[in-house]
């Protein structure tokens, strides 16, 4: 198992320690980028798709943020290795398919990753906890300052940084925010908050990205388009319109408290209780059970879990990574069982913190 | 029209897929299409533009289709009728070769046609190499119009000298 220190470190953006934690999960911005002379990944030789490879690990190692990162081809995981590196944001559910020349670059606290020969050559990543979209920008801004003195970037004066989908030509950036939005779900008024949020020319998209599924009150919202407006600007739209929601939240929060404080008191407690106690459990009732919890945590409620216990179990509790944790492959019945294990742990190891913080 | 599926119900959500450079369609009821994670009410998610898009460019269509549809990029030999069925360009000077057809399709995608964000760190290098020529240029005719031969004679040496060590596509020196 090549990933067991992935697998038992925590990413530094599940830490709990960015600005909103408990109400934007994570901050992310990637750079999609392509060598000039190379075709684009779907249209390469294998021995092309070598020369990237080896390009960009000759870059990695000219580049002082990255040269601490662990290189990991797809071919020698396993697809639990694999689905793993999903599960934790590092890669895309494309690269962990496709049987070719592909790979990630990632530092130890995944703060910075880069994939490999997806659908561009490069996707630079930078990952932060909460909501620091602005840090976040600039840190990935200056790595890929670093490596474009040593690539050859597909670029051109008038449409930017060229990618092989034409949704991405210009600053190939995407910019997003994971956040959590309980209190308009519960409203009903997610819909239009959604609505308005195309409007605006932004995306919605899922948990774990393009092509994810919505669960737990989780939103991913980023920018749309990439041609016509600088990165700052995008990021700085991004920002605005992320401040908003978060205002929104804060108001039909307001309004549920108002209407029905004991209610969803008594809603959050039981889901923590069946946290606490439950010794079979679902994926998807843990995301579902520890959402509620979350929100409790964002109303300010005592005695919960921390925002780094919640993120913990929200990631740890996955299914590749309960079995990354036993260190074999286990069917649904045995996941569920040591997944309810696991939970149990981290809220009795947050409890034991709570009472006595160090 | 039914459901793929169950072929009983009406069909209701409807999506394009593209996989492995093949477009599949999907037609499914409301029940199948949430049985396979796509919900009805927040279809909109679902989709990023790059999955429409083979769609998008469909509508450029007329009489002139088929031949876009042949012209074929000089460097990756990819033609335009392929790029419609994938939505993916072949090579960075596909973006050249099909320029004419890609301006209205980023226009409707982005709602621009300029880029207006960084520049590789090289390509900066490279223009400011650039516009330290041009001034040597200009330097050079005005020491001619002043019969300051020597002087332009050192000017000229000093720009071959330049181009001499790189730094600048051959495309940008035949332009010259």
């Amino acid at each position: 198992m090549k990933l067991t220190k992935l697998a038992r470190n925590l990413g530094g953006w599940l830490d709990g320690s960015g600005p909103s934690a408990e109400v934007v999960l994570s901050t992310r911005v990637r750079l999609a980028r392509n060598l000039r002379e190379v075709p684009f990944t779907h249209r390469a030789r294998e021995e092309q798709l070598a020369m990237v490879y080896s390009s960009v690990l000759s870059a990695v190692r000219k580049t002082p943020a990255l040269i601490s990162s662990a290189s990991l081809t797809m071919r020698e995981l396993t697809p639990v290795d694999r689905q793993f590196l999903v599960e934790r944001h590092l890669i895309s559910h494309d690269l962990a398919d496709n049987g070719r020349l592909r790979g990630l670059l990632v530092v130890p606290d995944e703060s910075v990753s880069a994939m490999v020969n997806e659908e561009d050559h490069l996707r630079l990543q930078a990952l932060a906890s909460g909501f620091q979209l602005r840090s976040a920008w600039e840190s990935i801004n200056s790595i890929d300052d670093e490596l474009g003195q040593d690539l050859d970037y597909a670029f051109s004066e008038d449409l930017g940084y060229l990618t092989a989908c034409p949704t991405n030509v210009g600053t190939g950036m995407r910019a997003s925010v994971l956040i959590h939005l309980p209190s308009l779900v519960l409203t009903k008024q997610i819909g239009r908050v959604l609505q308005g949020i195309n409007q605006v020319g932004l995306a919605v998209r899922g948990f774990y990205g393009e092509g994810s599924q919505i669960m737990g009150n989780f939103f991913q919202i980023s920018n749309q388009t990439t041609l016509g407006q600088s990165e700052k600007e995008t990021v700085e739209g991004l920002e605005r319109v992320t401040r908003q929601i978060i205002d929104a939240e804060q108001r039909a929060r307001d309004e549920l408290l108002k209407d029905a404080r004991v209610q969803i008191e008594d809603k959050i407690w039981r889901a923590y209780g069946t946290l606490r106690h439950s010794r079979v459990i679902s994926s998807q009732e843990v995301v579902n059970l520890s959402s509620a919890v979350r929100f409790g945590v964002a109303l300010a409620i005592p005695g919960l879990a921390s925002v780094r216990t919640l993120n913990e179990i929200l990631i740890r509790t996955q299914p590749a990574h309960v079995q990354l944790a036993a260190g074999k492959e286990l069917e649904q019945r045995e996941r569920n069982v040591l997944r309810a294990d696991l939970v149990r742990s981290l809220l009795d190891q947050n409890e034991a913190s709570a009472v006595n913080p160090n | 029209m039914q459901c793929q599926v169950c072929g009983k119900r009406p069909a209701v959500v409807h999506y394009t897929q593209i996989e492995n450079q093949k477009k599949s369609e999907y037609h499914l009821c409301e029940k199948c299409a949430e049985e396979r994670g796509y919900h009805t009410s927040l279809n909109k998610s679902k989709f990023s533009v790059g999955d429409l898009l083979a769609g998008m460019v469909d509508q450029t269509g007329g009489s002139e289709e088929s031949k876009l549809g042949r012209v074929r990029c000089p460097r990756c030999h990819m033609v335009y009728s392929t790029f419609k069925e994938s939505g993916r360009l072949g090579c960075s000077e596909c973006y050249e070769t099909f320029r004419a057809q890609l301006k209205p399709l980023l226009r409707r995608i982005h709602g621009s046609t300029r880029h207006s964000g960084k520049s590789p760190v090289k390509d900066s290098a490279r223009v400011a190499l650039r516009r330290e020529v041009q001034r040597l240029h200009e330097d050079m005719q005005k020491a001619i119009e002043h019969e300051e031969f020597e002087t332009a004679a050192r000017l000229r040496d000093q720009i071959r000298s330049i181009e001499a060590s790189g730094g600048r596509t051959p495309g940008e020196a035949e332009a010259r």
